[in-house]
């Protein structure tokens, strides 16, 4: 009992004070392409061939990426000598229409509240039923990182449930296999209106690495209504983090310290 | 020593196909049977057909780790069903499912003989059950029932209560002791192995990384050493040691992990809170390296493109330091508890001939006294150079694999230590060029769960003619059944996290 409490003592308090201040993330984490077209040459295609998702396309206005699809690798600015397109830092890249990921480096319409009468309902209580439909593991590990002290869920109101019957509404990753369709299908139907879908990852936007695949149905767009979009590959959990508490009005960014 | 005609090789050294005996189905079982008899090991078991109209070929590898070397055999079907040679050598009673699900063949007496991941078979107009063309309903198989007045069925999933991967779990109970478990998995089914054919594409290396979202590193270096293998070229020694630091690091989390969770489902909250936490710092290490926690973009062709500097090597191992103190203090705690022992010892037993029998791998096998290890028995990459001993256990319960976890966490952050004291020097990759044509070579990498075991063969054009993945869950999966026999149905949860398998690692 006493080396439990010796413990106790040794570890700490690690809870992080976000949203009050942002970590310092690692310098080459790779969060919000920085896009400068006027690098690109004339004709120049080598980004677009490479990107495994093809997120990418060229345009009058210059190249447009598609955060729904991309996989936050490095083949494109690998291919691109010029510095076309390279990593921010930047963290926050929830939206709420699947448009709004269609990037062109300018500013992302990062995700609105809901409408007062939703955060009213869900606001200050939010329960979540999460349906992992061929996901590979990764997603799911950073929602659950979610609910370790580090960032301590439970401190905003929201709650991981068991069961849908209990939930306001559903987090979704992986493209959705054929073989989940159906249970996906009946969790939603058990959720209690009204409720939210949130989809999480490339997988669940857009079936990411999958899509295309005869085995999978290109993310969850398709089949359901969803209200949030958190691209990622896995989404960081801050970014997934921050999507929420966007969505629900509870981010107040002119009170952060840096 | 007998190869019963076999071909001999080692893992990454790829052969022409020419070279691989084809056998008569009588040989073919006999270089199987005899050799799991003589203890090695079906690291894969594998059909191949490039046409529908094709005859249906077999390949076996099995995995010799006395003598550190693969043995590859192959026999061409005759018709559309084989005897099965599960009654013989249970080891195989999976493998020869998927067989029969992916080429619409039918091993003959097969015992359990049931769909695996219910899809269409891929040479389309042959299904080993004779269903229509139409896509198969997931789960719909005649699943083993106990009759008896008191008897009663639960069935689990595939939504779990958890944020986790799906899959169906159906539990035989009488009162709360169960009878047996059957697992029926299938739902995380994406197509992976089908869509590799033809490549290597700009996709193949991303689509290896998420094979088993929480083992990227493990399946990338699998990936990586076939295509170097088939490149014929060597890794820089420095991208190797850069690689087996990744392997450990993924090690470290997921043990990490396990061993909170673990704790958790004995309602043990320290350990389980603590360890929830440090698993993100072994995480957060890895993003030091590469970026991204799960080590995506770490591991490709040719070496690593991400180095090691001074600078960031100096707080790597400061971090390091400390996140291992962290994680002894929160484990050791464990060991202390007589409330967390009292639920670990003599939950979930597999038994050693089970073990055997089954040919589980990874740390459930080395909690059940049988010495393997990958990193040992095949060496390759910085494992030729740097040893790491093998954690083995005797009892073959919770307590023994979660115990097996925190011996291998010791030696995996002692590995890690070592190596950064004595990084080489050098580049840390190589360019790489198109594969040889008409080869076959065998990966093998010991993940954090096991064995991971990637075989492929390519055309006459240098291309993917077939590319086999064998995560170790593919093995283990049955194991967790057989550990809940005559168990507390309420003990499932702590039984399955002891294993905690990937469900699209086996999906594929």
């Amino acid at each position: 009992m006493l080396d439990v409490t010796l413990a106790r003592l040794k570890q700490g308090h690690r809870t992080i004070s976000y949203p009050a201040k942002v970590p310092t993330l690692p310098d080459r984490f790779r969060g919000l392409p920085v896009i400068d077209s006027s690098k690109c040459p004339d004709g120049c295609q080598g980004c677009i061939e490479a990107c495994p998702t093809d997120a990418i396309s060229i345009h009058s206005s210059g190249l447009r990426l598609d955060l729904g699809r991309c996989l936050f690798c490095t083949d494109c600015s690998e291919a691109c000598p010029e510095g076309a397109i390279a990593y921010s830092q930047e963290h926050r890249l929830a939206v709420r229409k699947r448009e709004d990921l269609i990037y062109d480096g300018s500013t992302l319409k990062l995700a609105e509240a809901l409408d007062e009468k939703s955060r009213r309902i869900f606001g200050r209580s939010l329960k979540l039923r999460q349906v992992c439909a061929a996901g590979s593991g990764a997603c799911e590990a950073d929602l659950n990182v979610l609910g370790t002290v580090v960032f301590d869920l439970g401190r905003f109101g929201i709650q991981f449930v068991a069961s849908p019957r209990h939930a306001d509404g559903l987090v979704v990753t992986g493209p959705v296999s054929e073989n989940m369709r159906l249970a996906l299908l009946e969790t939603y139907a058990a959720i209690p209106a009204p409720k939210l879908v949130i989809a999480v990852g490339a997988e669940a936007i857009s079936g990411g690495i999958f899509r295309g695949h005869d085995e999978v149905h290109d993310g969850a767009a398709d089949l359901i209504p969803v209200d949030l979009f958190i691209p990622g590959w896995p989404p960081h959990p801050l970014t997934i983090l921050d999507g929420l508490l966007r969505f629900l009005g509870r981010l107040d960014e002119t009170k952060r310290l840096h | 020593m007998n190869n019963n005609g076999a071909a001999l090789l080692r893992t990454g050294q790829p052969i022409p196909q020419s070279e691989i005996p084809r056998l008569s189905l009588v040989d073919f079982r006999r270089v199987v049977i005899d050799g799991v008899g003589e203890r090695q090991r079906v690291a894969a078991l594998f059909g191949h057909a490039p046409q529908a109209t094709d005859p249906v070929e077999v390949y076996a590898i099995l995995a010799d780790s006395a003598r550190g070397t693969l043995r590859v055999a192959r026999s061409v079907l005759d018709g559309e069903q084989f005897p099965s040679m599960t009654p013989d050598c249970p080891q195989v009673h999976l493998f020869e499912r998927e067989i029969a699900e992916q080429y619409g063949v039918v091993p003959q007496n097969h015992p359990w003989f049931k769909p695996v991941r219910f899809h269409r078979s891929y040479r389309l107009g042959h299904d080993a059950w004779n269903r229509k063309d139409e896509a198969p309903l997931i789960g719909v198989t005649n699943f083993y029932r106990v009759n008896g007045e008191e008897i009663h069925e639960v069935a689990v999933g595939p939504v779990h209560a958890g944020v986790i991967e799906p899959g169906h779990f159906r539990f035989q109970c009488h009162g709360e002791n169960v009878l047996h478990l059957e697992i029926s998995l299938g739902y995380q089914h994406r197509g992976v192995e089908r869509a590799i054919i033809g490549g290597p594409n700009k996709r193949s290396m991303h689509m290896m990384e998420v094979v088993a979202g929480d083992a990227s590193i493990g399946h990338a270096t699998a990936y990586c050493q076939v295509v170097e293998s088939l490149n014929g070229l060597q890794v820089p020694i420095r991208g190797d040691a850069l690689r087996g630091i990744a392997l450990e690091l993924e090690r470290l989390a997921n043990h990490t992990g396990d061993l909170g969770a673990l704790a958790g489902d004995v309602g043990f909250l320290p350990t389980a809170s603590y360890c929830g936490r440090i698993r993100g710092d072994f995480l957060n290490l890895t993003a030091l390296l590469c970026g991204s926690r799960f080590g995506r973009g770490m591991i490709r062709p040719g070496g690593v493109p991400f180095d090691l500097g001074d600078e960031r090597k100096q707080q790597f191992v400061q971090r390091l330091e400390r996140a291992y103190q962290d994680v002894a203090n929160a484990v050791n705690l464990l060991w202390e508890s007589a409330s967390v022992q009292a639920r670990f010892e003599g939950t979930g037993t597999v038994p050693h001939d089970v073990c055997v029998d089954l040919g589980l791998v990874g740390p459930t096998a080395r909690a059940c006294g049988v010495e393997t290890d990958v990193r040992h028995d095949f060496p390759s990459g910085i494992f030729r150079f740097a040893q790491i001993p093998i954690s083995t256990w005797q009892t073959g319960d919770v307590f023994a694999r979660a115990y097996i976890r925190w011996l291998e966490i010791q030696r995996s952050v002692g590995f890690i230590q070592k190596q950064l004291k004595e990084l080489p020097g050098g580049p840390i990759r190589t360019k790489t060029g198109s594969l040889k044509a008409n080869h076959l070579v065998v990966s093998l990498v010991e993940g954090w769960r096991g064995m991971i075991c990637h075989a492929a063969l390519t055309d006459d054009q240098g291309r993917f003619a077939r590319y086999k993945i064998v995560d170790p869950s593919f093995h283990n999966w049955f194991g967790l059944a057989m550990a809940l026999r005559e168990q507390q149905i309420s003990d499932f949860p702590l039984c399955n996290k002891s294993f905690n398998l990937s469900y699209c690692g086996h999906d594929l």
